[in-house]
C-alpha cells in the first residue's frame, strides 16, 4: 500500500504535464489532492506499522534486472515510515504554501510531484541501486523549481544545488559500484550487502566516500554551502521541500547506506590525531562545527531567509551528530530531529518566503525593520513566534525532544562535543531572537520620509491555504513535542536493529 | 569457398546494397519530376525498405559465419556481438534516415539515401570482420560514405569544410591503420585476428617487440580516428557541426556502433586466441621458449594504449564540452566523452561475454540517444536558421513536445536515472569493475564518474534555455509529424528501455545462446 505513495506522486506529475496551461486552478487542485493521498496513505501505512511492532516490512520485490542481481524492493521498518510521515506532511503543506504560483502552474506541480515521487522511492528502497535511482530522480525538478520559479539569483542556486547534489551522488555511485565489486555479491539488495562481508580496509574508505556523497544533501559542513543559497534562491515550496525532505534524504542515506553498509568505517584507525582517531570523530566534530558555525553565521545575515536558510545547517548538525553517536538515544534523536526539522524548517521558510516575502516584496531585515509588521500582519508575526520558539527547541515542541536526546547521546560518546554543541543552541537562540524582534517587533520608528503620506497600505488578506499550511505544520510539532512516543514507538526498534546489525 | 556461402553469409548487406540501387533507380528514372517532398518521403521509405529487409535476413546467415575452406578460419563471424551490432546499425540507420524527411539541404535525397544504405553495409561488414583485410576494406566502405554523406549539403561552406578535414584526417588514419595491418601480418605471417593473436604470442613476435608495439601504437590511431578518441579526435567538432543533420546522426550512431563492434572483436580475439580456428593449431612446444621479460603478447600493451585514450578522451572531451556555445559541437564533445567510457569498457575486457555485452549495450543505446538528440537540433535549425544554444530558447513554449524529448534524452545522455543512459553507464562500469575492482580500474572508473558529474552542467545549459530562461520569439514551432513521431518513439524507448534495462539484455543475450 505505501508504494503507492510513489506510483501516485509519479502519475500525478504526468498528469499536472498534461493539464492544459490556461487552468491554474486546476493544477492546483489536482495537486493538492495527489499530495493528500500520498498523506493518508503514509498516515495508514504508519498505523499500521504498529501492528507488526514496527519491523522491517516488505512492501514489494520482483525480479528487475536479474543478470546484475538487482531486484526491485521496497520495505519500511521504523524510520522509513517517520520519514514517509514527514513527506506526506511537508508536500501538502508545500502546495498550500504555493497556492498563489501563477506562472506555468501546472509544469510547476509537475515538478513538484516528481521530486515528491523520488523522495518516497528514496525512503522506502530497500535495495541499493533502485535507492539510488531514486535519490537521482530527485535532482532534476529541484533544478527547475529552482531556476524557473526562484527568486534571488535563482539560476546560480539552481545550478549550485543540482551541481552539488550530482558530485554528492557520483560519490554513492562510486560506493555502490565499489561494493558491488569487492563484495562479490551478486545482489544490490541492502540486507544482502550487508551480509556481503566486506573487508574491513575496504569498509574504511568506502564510509567516508558515501558519508561524504550523502552529507553534501544533509548540509555537512563544509559541503553546506549549496544549502543557504539554494533556499533563498528557491521559491517558498521548493525551499520547504529542500529543507523539509530532501535535506533527509542526505541524512538517511548517511545512516541507511553508509552506515548501514560499512560499519566497519567507524571503526579506530589504530591512531589518534589531535584527538580524532576514526572517521566517526571526524564526522562528529564536522556536524559540531556545523551547528556552531551555521549558528554563528545566521546571527549576522541582513536576509531573512538566509537566516532560515544558515539555521537549517545548524539544525542538521545535530542529525549528524545524533548518528555519529551511535547508541540508541542518540540515534533515536537524530531520526526525529529529521521529522521536527522538516517539519520546523518548512513552517519558517513558508512564513519567511510565502506570507511575508509576497507581501513585502522584501526580505531584507533592516527593510522590514520599517514596516511594522507585527501590528499588520499579527498572523505571520504570532506564527512566526511560535515556530521560532519550536526552532529554538523549547519544551513542547519536537524540537526539544529531539535535540535533548542528541545531547545527551553525544554526552556518552564524547562529553566535549555536547560542550560545544551547548554554545550553537545559545546561539541558536539568539539568531531566532533577533530575526523576531528585527522583522516583526520593531521598536524602531520610520522617519518622516519613510513615512507614506497616505498611510500604510493594506497588505493582502491571509489566505484559507496559508492558516491551513501554518496550523497543519504546528500541529504536527506540536503533538510530537508532547507525545514523542507516537515517533520513538516506531524509531527505537528500528534504530536498535540498525545498532545490533554491527555499528557499536 | 563457394559463392553460394558467401552469398548466404552476407545476405543483410547484399539487401541494403540492392535497396541501395532501387532507390537511386526510383529516384533518378521515375520521379525527376516529381515534388521534392514526394521524392524524399519515397526514398526514405524505399532505404527503411531496405534496412527491413537486411534486418529480416539476418537470421538466415548461416551459423557459424564464413569460413575460409582451407584452414577454417573465419572470414565474418555471425550471431554474438557481430549479429547484436548488425541489427543495432539497421535500426539506427532507419532512425537517422527518417531525419530527412523533413530536410531541405539537398534536391538528391535519392543519392543521399543510396550513399547511406551503401555506409551502413560497411559498417555490417566491419561488425561481423575477422581478417584484417576485410576490416580494412569494411571500414573504407564505411568511410567514403561518410565523407560523402558530410560535403552533402552543397550550398553550404561548412558542410564542405568539415567533409575535407574528415576526408584528410580519415585518409592518414587509414593510412596509419594499413600500416599498422602490415606490421601484424608480417610479424605473424597471416591476416586472421585470431591467428595475428595468437602469432603475437610466438617467439618471433617476442624477438620483434618495438614493432609490435609500433603496429598497435598504428592501429590504435586508425581506430581512435573512427571512435574519435582524444587525441585523434579534430575532426569530430567540426564534422558534427558541418555535415546535414541526418548525416550528422548517422556519423554519431551507426558509425560509432560499427567502429565499436570491431574494437570488441579485437578484444574477443585477443582473448580467446584459440577459438576462431578451426583448422590445424601448431602452437604445441613452442610457448616453453621464454620470450623475453619485457614482452607480454597483445593483451597488456593493448589494454595500457586503450586506457590512456579512454582517459584522456573522458577529461578531454567533458571539459571542452563546457566550452561549447553550438550545440552540435556540444554533442560531438560529449561523444568524444562517452567514447572515452567505452574504451574504458575495452581497456578491461573479460574472458566471458560479460564486457562485450556492456559496451555494446552502451553504444546502441547512445546511438539510440544521439539520433534522437540530432534530430531535435535539426528541427530546431531548420526553424531558426541556427544550432547555437540561443536557438533553444523558449523551446518549451514553442514546442513542448519537442522540449520534452530534448529534455528525456539529454538527461538520458548525462546518465540520470531511470533512463537508459544511467543503466547504460552503471552496467558499463560494473563491467569494469568486474575485470579489476582495484588499482587502475577503479580509479579510472572513478576518473569516469566524476567526469559525468561535470557532463551534467553542459546539458543543462541547453535544457535551461529549452525551460528556463524567457524565449526572444514566442511563435510556435512547427516540427513534421513524422519526425515528431519518430522523435517521440525514440524517447519513449529511452525511457521504457532505462526503466526495463533487462528488455534490451535479455535481447542481446538471444543471440550468444547458440554460440
Amino acid at each position: 500500500m505505501l508504494a503507492w505513495t510513489i506510483y501516485l506522486s509519479f502519475a500525478g506529475a504526468l498528469l499536472e504535464a498534461l493539464l492544459p496551461k490556461s487552468k491554474p486552478a486546476l493544477a492546483r487542485v489536482v495537486a493538492l489532492a495527489v499530495a493528500l493521498a500520498g498523506l493518508v496513505l503514509a498516515v495508514m501505512g504508519f498505523a499500521a506499522g504498529a501492528g507488526s511492532g514496527y519491523t522491517r516490512v516488505v512492501i514489494t520485490d520482483a525480479a528487475w534486472i536479474p543478470t546484475m542481481g538487482i531486484r526491485y524492493t521496497l520495505a519500511a521498518d521504523g524510520i522509513s515510515l517517520v520519514l514517509v510521515l514527514l513527506t506526506g506532511l511537508a508536500a501538502v503543506a508545500g502546495i498550500l504554501f504555493s497556492w498563489n504560483v501563477e506562472l506555468r502552474t501546472n509544469e510547476f506541480f509537475a515538478f513538484y510531484l516528481a521530486l515528491i515521487g523520488g523522495v518516497y522511492g528514496v525512503f522506502l528502497s530497500a535495495d541499493l541501486f533502485l535507492l539510488f535511482v531514486f535519490y537521482e530522480i530527485a535532482i532534476v525538478p529541484k533544478y527547475f523549481l529552482i531556476a524557473i520559479w526562484g527568486s534571488t539569483r535563482r539560476e546560480y542556486g539552481a545550478m549550485k544545488l543540482a551541481l552539488y547534489s550530482f558530485v554528492g551522488s557520483a560519490m554513492v555511485l562510486i560506493g555502490l559500484l565499489a561494493a558491488y565489486a569487492l563484495s562479490g555479491s551478486h545482489s544490490t539488495g541492502l540486507v544482502e550487502l550487508a551480509h556481503a562481508g566486506l573487508p574491513v580496509h575496504d569498509q574504511m574508505w568506502l564510509f567516508p566516500l558515501v558519508f561524504v556523497g550523502f552529507g553534501i544533501l544533509a548540509g555537512m559542513w563544509p559541503f553546506h554551502t549549496w544549502a543557504p543559497t539554494g533556499h533563498v534562491a528557491a521559491p517558498t515550496a521548493a525551499s520547504m521541500l529542500l529543507a523539509g525532505v530532501v535535506m533527509k534524504l542526505g541524512a538517511y542515506g548517511c545512516l541507511r547506506v553508509a552506515m548501514g553498509l560499512f560499519p566497519h568505517g567507524m571503526d579506530p584507525w589504530g591512531f589518534t590525531f589531535l584527538g580524532i582517531g576514526s572517521w566517526r570523530d571526524v564526522f562528529a566534530v564536522l556536524a559540531v562545527i556545523g551547528i556552531v558555525y551555521g549558528a554563528l553565521v545566521a546571527l549576522v545575515q541582513s536576509d531573512f531567509k538566509f537566516v532560515i536558510g544558515y539555521s537549517s545547517v545548524s539544525h542538521m548538525g545535530f542529525v549528524l551528530l545524533g548518528l555519529m553517536t551511535l547508541n540508541q538515544i542518540g540515534m533515536d534523536g537524530a531520526v526525529l530531529q529529521m521529522f521536527s526539522h522538516g517539519v520546523i524548517a518548512g513552517l519558517l521558510f513558508a512564513i519567511v518566503g510565502r506570507i511575508v516575502y509576497d507581501r513585502t516584496h522584501t526580505r531584507e531585515l533592516a527593510e522590514l525593520e520599517k514596516m511594522h509588521l507585527g501590528k499588520r500582519m499579527p498572523f505571520a508575526a504570532w506564527a512566526f513566534v511560535i515556530a521560532g520558539v519550536a526552532s529554538m527547541g523549547l519544551p513542547g515542541f519536537s524540537g526539544f525532544v529531539a535535540e535533548l536526546q542528541v545531547l545527551v547521546g553525544s554526552w556518552y560518546a564524547d562529553p566535549w562535543w555536547t560542550a560545544a554543541t551547548g554554545v550553537g543552541i545559545v546561539i541558536g537562540v539568539a539568531y531566532t531572537w533577533r530575526a523576531l524582534q528585527k522583522a516583526f517587533f520593531s521598536d524602531r520608528l520610520p522617519t518622516a520620509d519613510e513615512h507614506p503620506k497616505t498611510g500604510w497600505p493594506k497588505f493582502d488578506a491571509i489566505t484559507w491555504p496559508e492558516v491551513a499550511g501554518v496550523g497543519m505544520l504546528l500541529a504536527a510539532s506540536l503533538f510530537v513535542g508532547l507525545y514523542p512516543r507516537i515517533l520513538l514507538n516506531a524509531i527505537e526498534p528500528a534504530v536498535k536493529a540498525m545498532l545490533a546489525g554491527g555499528m557499536q | 569457398m563457394n559463392y553460394g556461402d558467401l552469398f548466404r553469409v552476407t545476405l543483410p548487406e547484399t539487401m541494403l546494397e540492392v535497396a541501395a540501387l532501387l532507390v537511386l533507380v526510383v529516384d533518378l528514372g521515375f520521379l525527376r519530376k516529381a515534388k521534392q517532398q514526394t521524392r524524399a518521403a519515397l526514398a526514405v521509405l524505399l532505404g527503411v525498405l531496405g534496412c527491413t529487409a537486411a534486418l529480416v535476413t539476418m537470421p538466415l546467415q548461416a551459423q557459424g559465419g564464413l569460413t575460409y575452406p582451407g584452414s577454417g578460419d573465419v572470414l565474418l563471424a555471425a550471431g554474438g556481438s557481430a549479429a547484436v551490432a548488425q541489427a543495432g546499425v539497421l535500426v539506427l540507420t532507419v532512425l537517422a534516415l527518417f531525419l530527412l524527411i523533413d530536410s531541405t539541404f539537398t534536391r538528391h535525397a535519392g543519392e543521399f539515401v543510396a550513399v547511406t544504405l551503401m555506409s551502413a553495409a560497411g559498417g555490417m561488414l566491419i561488425a561481423a570482420a575477422q581478417d584484417l583485410l576485410v576490416i580494412f576494406v569494411g571500414l573504407e566502405l564505411l568511410s567514403l560514405g561518410l565523407y560523402i554523406v558530410t560535403a552533402f549539403a552543397k550550398q553550404s561552406g561548412r558542410s564542405a569544410e568539415a567533409a575535407m578535414k574528415y576526408y584528410l584526417f580519415g585518409g592518414m588514419s587509414a593510412a596509419f591503420l594499413l600500416f599498422g595491418f602490415s606490421y601484424l601480418y608480417g610479424i605473424t605471417g597471416s591476416t586472421n585476428l585470431h591467428r595475428v593473436m595468437l602469432g603475437l604470442y610466438m617467439p618471433q613476435a617476442a624477438h620483434a617487440a618495438p614493432l609490435v608495439y609500433i603496429a598497435l601504437v598504428m592501429i590504435a590511431a586508425g581506430l581512435g580516428f573512427k571512435v574519435a578518441a582524444v587525441p585523434f579526435h579534430l575532426w569530430a567538432p567540426d564534422a558534427y557541426e558541418g555535415a546535414p543533420a541526418p548525416g550528422a546522426a548517422f556519423i554519431a550512431s551507426v558509425s560509432k556502433v560499427a567502429s565499436f563492434a570491431l574494437l570488441i572483436s579485437i578484444g574477443t580475439a585477443a582473448w580467446h586466441v584459440f577459438d576462431g580456428m578451426h583448422g590445424r593449431v601448431e602452437v604445441v612446444a613452442q610457448f616453453s621458449l621464454n620470450p623475453p621479460p619485457v614482452y607480454l603478447g597483445f593483451r597488456n600493451a593493448w589494454s595500457e594504449l586503450l586506457m590512456v585514450l579512454a582517459a584522456v578522451s573522458m577529461v578531454l572531451g567533458n571539459l571542452a564540452a563546457l566550452a561549447q556555445t553550438n550545440v552540435r559541437r556540444l554533442l560531438a564533445y560529449s561523444a568524444i566523452a562517452h567514447a572515452g567510457y567505452m574504451l574504458l569498457g575495452l581497456a578491461f575486457f573479460s574472458y566471458s561475454p560479460r564486457s562485450a555485452q556492456a559496451i555494446l549495450y552502451y553504444v546502441l543505446t547512445y546511438g539510440l540517444t544521439t539520433v534522437g538528440a540530432f534530430g531535435v537540433v535539426a528541427v530546431v535549425e531548420n526553424r531558426t536558421g541556427s544550432a547555437n544554444m540561443d536557438a533553444f530558447l523558449g523551446l518549451s513554449k514553442r514546442s513542448p513536445m519537442l522540449a520534452a524529448v530534448l529534455l528525456v534524452l539529454f538527461l538520458s545522455l548525462a546518465g540520470i536515472p531511470p533512463l537508459v543512459g544511467f543503466w547504460a553507464k552503471f552496467n558499463l562500469f560494473a563491467a569494469v569493475l568486474g575485470v579489476y575492482p582495484a588499482g587502475w580500474g577503479l580509479g579510472l572508473v572513478v576518473v569516469a564518474v566524476a567526469m559525468s558529474a561535470v557532463s551534467l552542467y553542459y546539458y543543462l545549459q541547453v535544457l535551461k534555455r529549452a525551460y528556463v530562461m524567457p524565449a526572444v520569439d514566442e511563435s510556435r514551432m512547427q516540427t513534421h509529424p513524422v519526425t515528431l513521431l519518430m522523435l517521440m518513439l525514440v524517447a519513449a524507448g529511452v525511457v521504457a528501455l532505462g526503466c526495463f534495462p533487462a528488455l534490451l539484455q535479455g535481447w542481446m543475450q538471444s543471440f550468444y545462446a547458440g554460440l
